[in-house]
C-alpha cells in the first residue's frame, strides 16, 4: 500500500510538473489530429511531414502535439476538444470525416482557431484548406496518352466521391488533350487503404489490357505490381518512387508543410483569418514528383503544362468538355466554378465506367 | 487471361485459408480466440522485419510463424491460466497486435520488400494451366494445401485429434477420462497462432512484399467467419476461402470490364456469395451441431 501511495505521488508529481512546465512556456501552440497513424505511408504520413517542416521551420517558437488514428465521428469531438483545451492556438483536423465535429468544438471555443482539410464548414474561427489534386491528375493523363502504347490506362478509385470523381475526369481530359481517343477503366476498391485489394485491383486492370496504371487510394501495393508486370504507373500522395524505381513517371506529392508555414505564420503575425483555402501546383501545396522513366520530349511536355497551370495560363477544366452522356457541360474556353468541381458527381464524355450514384 | 484471374485468386484466398484453418482447430478445441487479426499483423510486421535484416525471406516465414505463436501465447496464458473472458482477451489481443505492429514496423514504412519467389516442381510444373497454378507457387502455398490435408487426417482420422474435439465438445467430461485439457489447448491456441502468423508473413511476403501497418486490413475477421460458415470443417474452409478469393477478385474483373453494376454492390458480392453457399452446404441442422465445438468459448477451470 505504502508503495502504491509513492508511486501514485509520483505520478502525481509527474503529471503536475509536466502541466506546470507546459504553462510556464510562451510557445504558441499548434495541434493536429490525424485519422490514421503518423507512419501510414500515406495521407497521414504527408500531414505528418507537413507537421515536421513546420515545427523546423519555426524551431523553438512553437510546439506541435498531434494526435493519431482518430476514428471520425464522435470520438473525433472529444480528441479535438481535448487539444482545445489543452491550450492550442491553432488545431488543424486533417481528415474530411472530421467536419461536423470541428465545427462543434470550434463553436464551444471561440478562441482558439481551426482548419479543417478537405471539407466546407467555415466559421468566423474555422478555415477549411484543400489542395487541387486535379492539376497534378491532368499533367499525369497528358503523360499517360505518350507513354501508353495501347491508348487505355487503368485507375484505382477509392470512394465515388466529388474528389476522386474530379480526379478521374481530370486525368482523361489530361489524357484527351494528347490523344481523343484514349479510354480509361475504373475500378472501385471501395477502400482508401488495404494494400491485397489495391494490388487485387492492380492486377485486374493489368490483366484486362491496360498498360499504364494510377491510382486514388493509399498504398505502393498497385505501383509494386505494376514493377512486378513491366508496365508504368503514378504515385500517390507521396513519391513512390522506390516502390518502383522503374516504373514511377511522377507522382502527385501532398506538400502540406508549405500550407502549414503560411498559414502559422498569419497566426503568429496576428493577421490569421478564416478563408476557404484551395490551393494548386503554383501555392506548392501539392508537388510533382521528379519525371523519370520517359522520354525527354514527354518529360518537356508535361514540365511546359506544369509551368502553365501555376501561371494559370491552363485550367484543367476547361471546354470543350462533354459529359459522359455526350450532352454539354462547358462551352468552347469556359472554365469550370469550383462549386461545380466540389460537388462533381458525372463523368466527363469517354470514361469506360458507370459512376456509382 | 485465366491463368492471370485464376494466380490471383489463388494469391488473394491463401492467407485467409491459412488463418481459418489454424483457428479452426484453436475452435475444435473449445477456446474461441478472437485475435487472429492481430496475430496476423504481428506475423506480417515480424516476417517483413525478418527479411529485411537477414535478406532471406525464408527466415521470414519461420520469423512470422513464430510471431504468431508467441503472440497467441499471450492469449493462452490469459484464457486458459488465469480464466479471463475469451471474446474480450480476443478482442484485445487484436488492439494490441495492431497497436504493437505499427510500433515494430514504424521504420520499415516504405521499404520495397523482398519477395518470397516461387518453387517450381520438376515435370508437375510443365502441365498446362495447372502446372503454374498449382505447381510453380511459393512455399506459403505449398503449406496451405499440406495443412488442409493434414488438419482434415488428424482431426478426423488420429486419436490425438479425436481426444481434441472430445475436449471442445465436453471438457469436463474429457477432463474426468484423464485427458489434459489446458495442455491440449494450450497446443491448440499455440497452433492458431502459428497460422495466423504464417498467414501474415504471405501478406507481406508474397501478396503485397512490403510493411504498412494495419495491412491484413480484416482479413483475419473474414478469416474467423470462414471458421463458422465452413462448419468447422477444413475442406469446406478451403472451398470458402477459394470462393471469396474468387468472387472478389472476380467483381474487380467485372469493373475493368465496364459490367455497369454498382461497384458498392459488387464490393459487397464476396461476403454475400460466400455466406449464402456456405450456408447451402452447411444446411443441415444436424451436421452443423455436430461439428459445433459444444464447450467454443467456455471457461474451463480443472477441480481440485
Amino acid at each position: 500500500m505504502k508503495k502504491l501511495i509513492i508511486a501514485l505521488a509520483a505520478t502525481a508529481a509527474l503529471l503536475g510538473g509536466f502541466n506546470g512546465g507546459a504553462q510556464a512556456q510562451d510557445k504558441t501552440k499548434v495541434c493536429f489530429i490525424y485519422v490514421g497513424s503518423k507512419t501510414d505511408g500515406g495521407w497521414t504520413q504527408a500531414h505528418d511531414i507537413g507537421r515536421q517542416a513546420l515545427q523546423e521551420h519555426f524551431g523553438e517558437k512553437i510546439e506541435t502535439p498531434f494526435l493519431e488514428n482518430v476514428p471520425e465521428g464522435p470520438d473525433a469531438e472529444r480528441a479535438i476538444e481535448r487539444m482545445a483545451r489543452s491550450g492550442c492556438a491553432l488545431v488543424f483536423t486533417t481528415s474530411f470525416g472530421f467536419m461536423d465535429a470541428t465545427a462543434k468544438v470550434a463553436q464551444r471555443f471561440p478562441d482558439v482557431k481551426f482548419e479543417h482539410a478537405t471539407g466546407f464548414k467555415a466559421a468566423e474561427n474555422v478555415a477549411t484548406y484543400n489542395a487541387r489534386f486535379y492539376e497534378g491528375r491532368y499533367i499525369q493523363g497528358q503523360i499517360a496518352a505518350r507513354m501508353s502504347k495501347k491508348g487505355v490506362a487503368g485507375y484505382i478509385a477509392s470512394f465515388p466521391i466529388p474528389e476522386v470523381v474530379m480526379g478521374i475526369n481530370a486525368f482523361l481530359l489530361g489524357a484527351q488533350s494528347v490523344n481523343p481517343d484514349f479510354e480509361l477503366k475504373v475500378v472501385w476498391a471501395n477502400t482508401w487503404f488495404d494494400p491485397g485489394k489495391e494490388a487485387d485491383a492492380a492486377k485486374a486492370l493489368i490483366d484486362q489490357g491496360v498498360d499504364i496504371l494510377t491510382q486514388h487510394t493509399d498504398t505502393t501495393a498497385p505501383m509494386q505490381v505494376a514493377a512486378e508486370r513491366g508496365i508504368m504507373a503514378f504515385g500517390q500522395a507521396s513519391d513512390m518512387i522506390a516502390a518502383g524505381p522503374n516504373t514511377q513517371l511522377t507522382a502527385i506529392v501532398d506538400t502540406w508543410g508549405n500550407y502549414y508555414i503560411k498559414r502559422v505564420q498569419a497566426l503568429l503575425d496576428g493577421n490569421w483569418k478564416s478563408e476557404q483555402i484551395w490551393d494548386g501546383l503554383k501555392d506548392g501545396i501539392l508537388t510533382m514528383a521528379p519525371y523519370t522513366n520517359m522520354p525527354d520530349d514527354v518529360k518537356a511536355m508535361a514540365e511546359e503544362t506544369e509551368a502553365k497551370i501555376k501561371s494559370g495560363e491552363l485550367h484543367p477544366f476547361t471546354g470543350p468538355v462533354k459529359k459522359q452522356d455526350g450532352s454539354d457541360w462547358l462551352a468552347e474556353g469556359e472554365k469550370a466554378e469550383d462549386g461545380v468541381l466540389l460537388g462533381m458527381n458525372f463523368y466527363v464524355q469517354g470514361v469506360d465506367d458507370q459512376l456509382p450514384q | 487471361m485465366l491463368e492471370a484471374i485464376l494466380l490471383t485468386v489463388i494469391t488473394a484466398a491463401t492467407p485467409l485459408v491459412i488463418a481459418a484453418l489454424g483457428e479452426l482447430v484453436t475452435e475444435r478445441s473449445g477456446v474461441l480466440n478472437l485475435g487472429v487479426e492481430g496475430m496476423m499483423i504481428m506475423g506480417a510486421v515480424v516476417a517483413f522485419a525478418a527479411t529485411q535484416i537477414t535478406g532471406t525471406p525464408y527466415i521470414g516465414v519461420l520469423a512470422g510463424i513464430a510471431a504468431g505463436a508467441a503472440f497467441s501465447l499471450l492469449f493462452g496464458f490469459l484464457t486458459l491460466t488465469l480464466v479471463a473472458n475469451q471474446v474480450a482477451t480476443g478482442l484485445a489481443l487484436t488492439i494490441l497486435g495492431l497497436g504493437l505492429s505499427g510500433q515494430i514496423g514504424e521504420s520499415y514504412v516504405g521499404q520495397p520488400g523482398i519477395k518470397l519467389q516461387p518453387i517450381e516442381i520438376p515435370l508437375l510444373a510443365d502441365i498446362p494451366l495447372l502446372g503454374p497454378l498449382l505447381f510453380r507457387q511459393d512455399l506459403i502455398f505449398y503449406l496451405s494445401i499440406a495443412l488442409v490435408i493434414g488438419i482434415h487426417w488428424f482431426l478426423f482420422r488420429s486419436r490425438t485429434g479425436l481426444k481434441m474435439r472430445a475436449i471442445g465438445d465436453n471438457h469436463a467430461s474429457a477432463h474426468a477420462l484423464g485427458i489434459n485439457v489446458i495442455r491440449t489447448r494450450y497446443l491448440a491456441v499455440m497452433f492458431g497462432g502459428a497460422c495466423a502468423g504464417l498467414a501474415g508473413a504471405q501478406l507481406s511476403l508474397v501478396y503485397t512484399p512490403q510493411w504498412v501497418e494495419n495491412m491484413a486490413a480484416g482479413r483475419g475477421w473474414i478469416a474467423l467467419a470462414l471458421v463458422v460458415f465452413a462448419s468447422w470443417r477444413p475442406l469446406r474452409v478451403l472451398a470458402g476461402g477459394y470462393l471469396f478469393g474468387a468472387v472478389s477478385i472476380g467483381q474487380l474483373h467485372a469493373q475493368a470490364f465496364g459490367i455497369g453494376i454498382p461497384s458498392q454492390f459488387l464490393s459487397a458480392l464476396p461476403y454475400a456469395a460466400t455466406i449464402v453457399v456456405l450456408i447451402i452446404i452447411s444446411h443441415n441442422r444436424r451436421t452443423t451441431m455436430i461439428n459445433t465445438p459444444a464447450s467454443l468459448g467456455k471457461p474451463f477451470v480443472p477441480e481440485r
